[in-house]
């Protein structure tokens, strides 16, 4: 059954027309053209779609579309020209965060939520946030250290 | 002008974009009428195909296979050997190997279509193990016995009267398993045409390599393939040679279909129909004095190499002369044999050979030193070879080597002693340390004979783009090369220029592996900048060179015996632990290295470097578990199959010894696959010690412990 579905994606009302069951990912990377939005597993394990959905970090390739009526979708082309956005981005940038990069819009994400709630993490707590987040290629260390540093930079824009 | 120095610390160039989500991967190209494909697989690991029964395809979809290739094409996929079929024709060898391509525009559609094709087989039994290759099980694979592949080599007096003299022998056998690359961005493809040549969009490492690989399927020359490396998410010798097996089918589709087609891997098809890393078992035997002295080892290396041979011989010889680790005994004998089974042919990853036998011998060495009472650390450290010292293959070490240097640093850093001494074995808490090595470029002369790489510089007002076939696929070359281009031109490294390569635009530099495109690459980069430094003034222009190899290193590529590389990068790492005694599980606590890479051309991407190899080793040594019953990988999935998270290992502390390296850009060696090749065996030193176990077989899972203890 087909009826349409209402969301906001970075802003823009968005009216989806089409199975309800189908990911969010998909929409958002085939309809919509988001391909920051990233699919390494598709089943909710390695963080790289992570998008934020009222204000929730959440994997987009297990989430329905239906379940997004009335939502509130950022995505990393939703965030990366924001001021936190820039920052995060930058300290990625300048912290040697990034290697294939395949993980990191997810990253990015997740450190957006974080700040966001908690301006200053220890690196324990920056662990923890990350924890859903695979990276297969950095180690995680330098992905640790440049989220402090977007802390530390990003000061009072946190708060 | 701000000029770009060598030890300047510099902005990773792709950094930004793929923070911003801007970088395009091959799943993010979409061309205008474009087609999906995805693959039919054998569902048995050794059968004869007596039936393919297809759905009736809808109008515009179409199943492409082996009866596609054209008269004058070849099923094969060129790789190192030319065993491996593009379509299984007539039987199947391994669980996934490809038996057509299903093609057409809706996704869903193909995956009923995919779900609904029914393969007949006349099922045959199976080799999986090394052990059931060896025992022919089911027949012979290959050849009468099963060998697809084996050398030896030989060091100081014959074995035979080294074992005459011994006071005692020891022997034993150490395992390690299969393991899976997961490079977060899974394998694809996307092939379309333009003016009237294929070009072939891919996620790959080695962009020469595929268009070599397929040609010969449609009986073309390879310059009438085009090569885009697309941005690549990981790959870790997973990309180098497996891209082929999907960029050859989809040459075959595009040559009916003369559509763009893309073939996109979703993570269990990844994960279950990709290579892995080749499963291995090393005997030891060491011959001994009553001290303990070393007077003699010899090794018996089998490796596990799937179905087809593909790039299994050269991973067998890296093994073979990495398997007396970083240390000159007086007599060594070594033989590799690569075996046949009915599995995913096993190919390149990470380290190509040499972890394996690295680890077996750095676990032998902790067991001897045990025995006798030993230190692990000052017992091996008795044995490091030296300038000079004679390898395994009769050549010699060209470098010199600061084992002992490092080992110093890494003991004070660590407090290695201290805490060696007062764990006590069984106590709970465990301190472990291994010394690795690996050697840079393809082995020998290869680099000179088989690669002949180009590299070139083009100078248009005042900028400089480089072109070479040499890929980024996250390991910093792209920062790499322009450091070291704008360093030795003088000028900015904005003003250089390197995009990912397109085959018909760069000169062939030879495959992005063996660690060998700082130090061979970045060479030759460095040579075309002298040279157009020169002649600055001279307007646009372009420099094109080829590799020089430095004279006077003999090599035997018959006998293997010679000088089989010119330099090597060297390593050390310390590994503490805590073990839960309920739960068995393993916390590690500290984790430090040290390493001689020459000198560094950038420290924040080698930082990245040493924590993602040794993250991914530790991995390997502890709960990357990868099995395979009755010729299927039991593990599909990312919750199946786990790799560490940021939870798993702590912060860790690492550190480098200057060494420069004369033939080195800038005194630079390789280093993308060093790091990876140690810190399982310390890990698992750290483990035995803290626990009290032997430990012969890697990856060791809490499980697997539990049943060590009950061994023990
Ligand atoms: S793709 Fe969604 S969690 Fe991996
Ligand atoms: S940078 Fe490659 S997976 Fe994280």
């Amino acid at each position: 059954m087909h009826r349409q579905i209402e969301f906001r994606v970075n802003g823009n009302k968005v009216v989806y027309s089409g199975d309800p069951l189908t990911r969010l990912v998909d929409v958002l990377r085939d309809d919509l053209r988001l391909t920051g939005v990233k699919e390494g597993c598709g089943e909710g394990e390695c963080g790289a779609c992570s998008i934020i959905k009222d204000g929730r970090l959440v994997t987009s390739c297990i989430i329905p579309v239906g379940a997004c009526l009335g939502s509130d979708i950022l995505t990393i082309e939703g965030i990366r020209d924001t001021e936190k956005g820039r920052c995060i981005v930058e300290a990625f940038r300048d912290g040697g965060a990034v290697q294939c990069g395949f993980c990191i819009p997810g990253m990015v994400m997740a450190a957006y939520v974080l700040l966001s709630s908690n301006p200053a993490p220890t690196d324990e707590e920056i662990r923890v946030a990350i924890s859903g987040n695979i990276c297969r290629c950095t180690g995680y260390d330098l992905i640790v250290e440049s989220i402090r540093l977007a802390a530390e930079r990003g000061g009072a824009l946190w708060q | 002008m701000p000029l770009t120095g060598i030890d300047d610390k510099v902005v990773r160039v792709d950094a930004e974009a793929k923070a911003r989500g801007e970088a395009r991967y091959v799943s993010d190209y979409v061309l205008p009428d474009m087609l999906y494909a995805c693959m039919v697989r054998s569902s048995v690991p050794r059968a004869r195909i007596t039936g393919i029964h297809l759905p009736e395809l809808p109008e515009g979809y179409y199943f492409i296979s082996a009866k596609d290739i054209p008269e004058n094409g070849r099923n094969e996929l060129w790789m190192i050997a030319k065993d491996w079929r593009c379509f299984a024709d007539g039987d199947v060898r391994y669980v996934g190997e490809t038996i057509g391509l299903l093609v057409g525009k809706d996704r869903n559609i193909l995956r009923y279509l995919q779900d609904n094709t029914r393969i007949d087989y006349e099922e045959g039994v199976p080799a999986v193990t090394i052990d059931d290759a060896i025992a022919l099980k089911g027949g012979p694979i290959v050849g009468e016995d099963n060998v697809m592949c084996s050398l030896f080599c030989e060091k100081g007096r014959p074995m035979k009267d080294v074992f005459n003299e011994a006071d005692s022998v020891f022997e034993e056998t150490i395992e390690t398993g299969f393991q899976e690359h997961v490079h977060l961005e899974t394998n694809g493809a996307l092939i379309t045409e333009e003016d009237g040549r294929y070009v072939i969009y891919a996620s790959a490492q080695c962009p020469f390599y595929i268009r070599k690989s397929v040609a010969g399927l449609l009986g073309i020359s390879p310059e009438d393939i085009i090569i885009r490396q697309t941005t690549t998410g990981g790959a870790f010798g997973g990309k180098e040679h497996f891209p082929d097996v999907l960029c050859g089918p989809l040459l075959v589709a595009e040559s009916v279909i003369h559509k763009p087609i893309k073939l996109i891997f979703d993570r269990s098809e990844d994960m279950l129909y990709s290579v892995k890393r080749h499963p291995s078992k090393t005997i030891f035997r060491t011959a001994l004095d009553k001290e303990g002295n070393i007077l003699g080892i010899e090794g018996t290396i089998y490796y596990n190499c799937g179905a087809y041979l593909s790039a299994s011989y050269v991973v067998l010889q890296r093994g073979v002369f990495h398997a007396n680790g970083v240390y000159d005994f007086p007599a060594t004998y070594l033989k590799g044999v690569g075996v046949a089974t009915n599995t995913f042919p096993s190919d390149a990853f990470r380290g190509f050979g040499a972890p394996q036998t690295l680890f077996a011998i750095e676990t032998h060495l902790d067991h001897i030193a045990r025995r006798f009472g030993f230190d692990p650390a000052e017992y091996k450290s008795r044995y490091f070879i030296k300038k000079g010292g004679e390898t395994v293959t009769n050549g010699h070490i060209i470098e010199e080597v600061k084992l002992p240097e490092m080992l110093s640093r890494l003991a004070e850093a660590s407090d290695y002693y201290r805490k060696a001494e007062e764990y006590g074995i069984g106590s709970g808490r465990g301190i472990g340390i291994s010394f690795y090595n690996h050697g840079g470029a393809f082995t020998g002369n290869g680099e000179q004979a088989i690669i002949k790489a180009h590299a070139r510089l083009v100078k248009e007002g005042k900028r400089v783009r480089i072109e070479v076939g040499s890929t980024e696929m996250g390991q910093g070359f792209q920062t790499a090369l322009r450091k070291i281009a704008a360093n030795t031109l003088g000028i900015e490294m904005e003003d250089v220029d390197y995009p990912n390569p397109d085959t018909s635009l760069v000169p062939d530099s030879g495959p992005t592996a063996a660690s060998r495109s700082t130090m061979i690459v970045g060479k030759i980069v460095e040579e075309c900048a002298k040279e157009m430094k020169e002649r600055w003034d001279e307007g646009d222009f372009s420099v094109e060179k080829e590799y020089v190899h430095p004279e006077g290193h003999p090599w035997d590529q018959d006998t293997f015996r010679g000088d089989a590389y010119l330099g090597y990068g060297w390593g050390a790492a310390v590994v503490e632990v805590e073990v839960d005694r309920i739960t068995n599980e393993v916390n590690t606590v500290g984790i430090w290295s040290c390493h001689d890479i020459g000198h560094a051309i950038d420290e924040l991407i080698v930082h990245g470097q040493v924590n993602g190899g040794i993250i991914q080793s530790l991995g390997y040594a502890a709960m990357e578990k990868m099995e395979n019953r009755n010729g299927h990988f039991r593990q599909e999935s990312m919750s199946d199959y786990v790799i560490p998270t940021s939870m798993d290992f702590p912060k860790q502390e690492w550190s480098l010894v200057d060494n420069p390296y004369q033939w080195g850009p800038q005194g630079a060696k390789g280093m993308g696959e060093l790091v990876f090749n140690g810190a399982d065996a310390a890990y698992v030193d750290a483990v035995e010690r803290a626990l009290g176990i032997t430990v012969t077989k890697i990856p060791i899972p809490p499980e697997d412990i539990e049943e060590a203890l009950e061994n023990a």
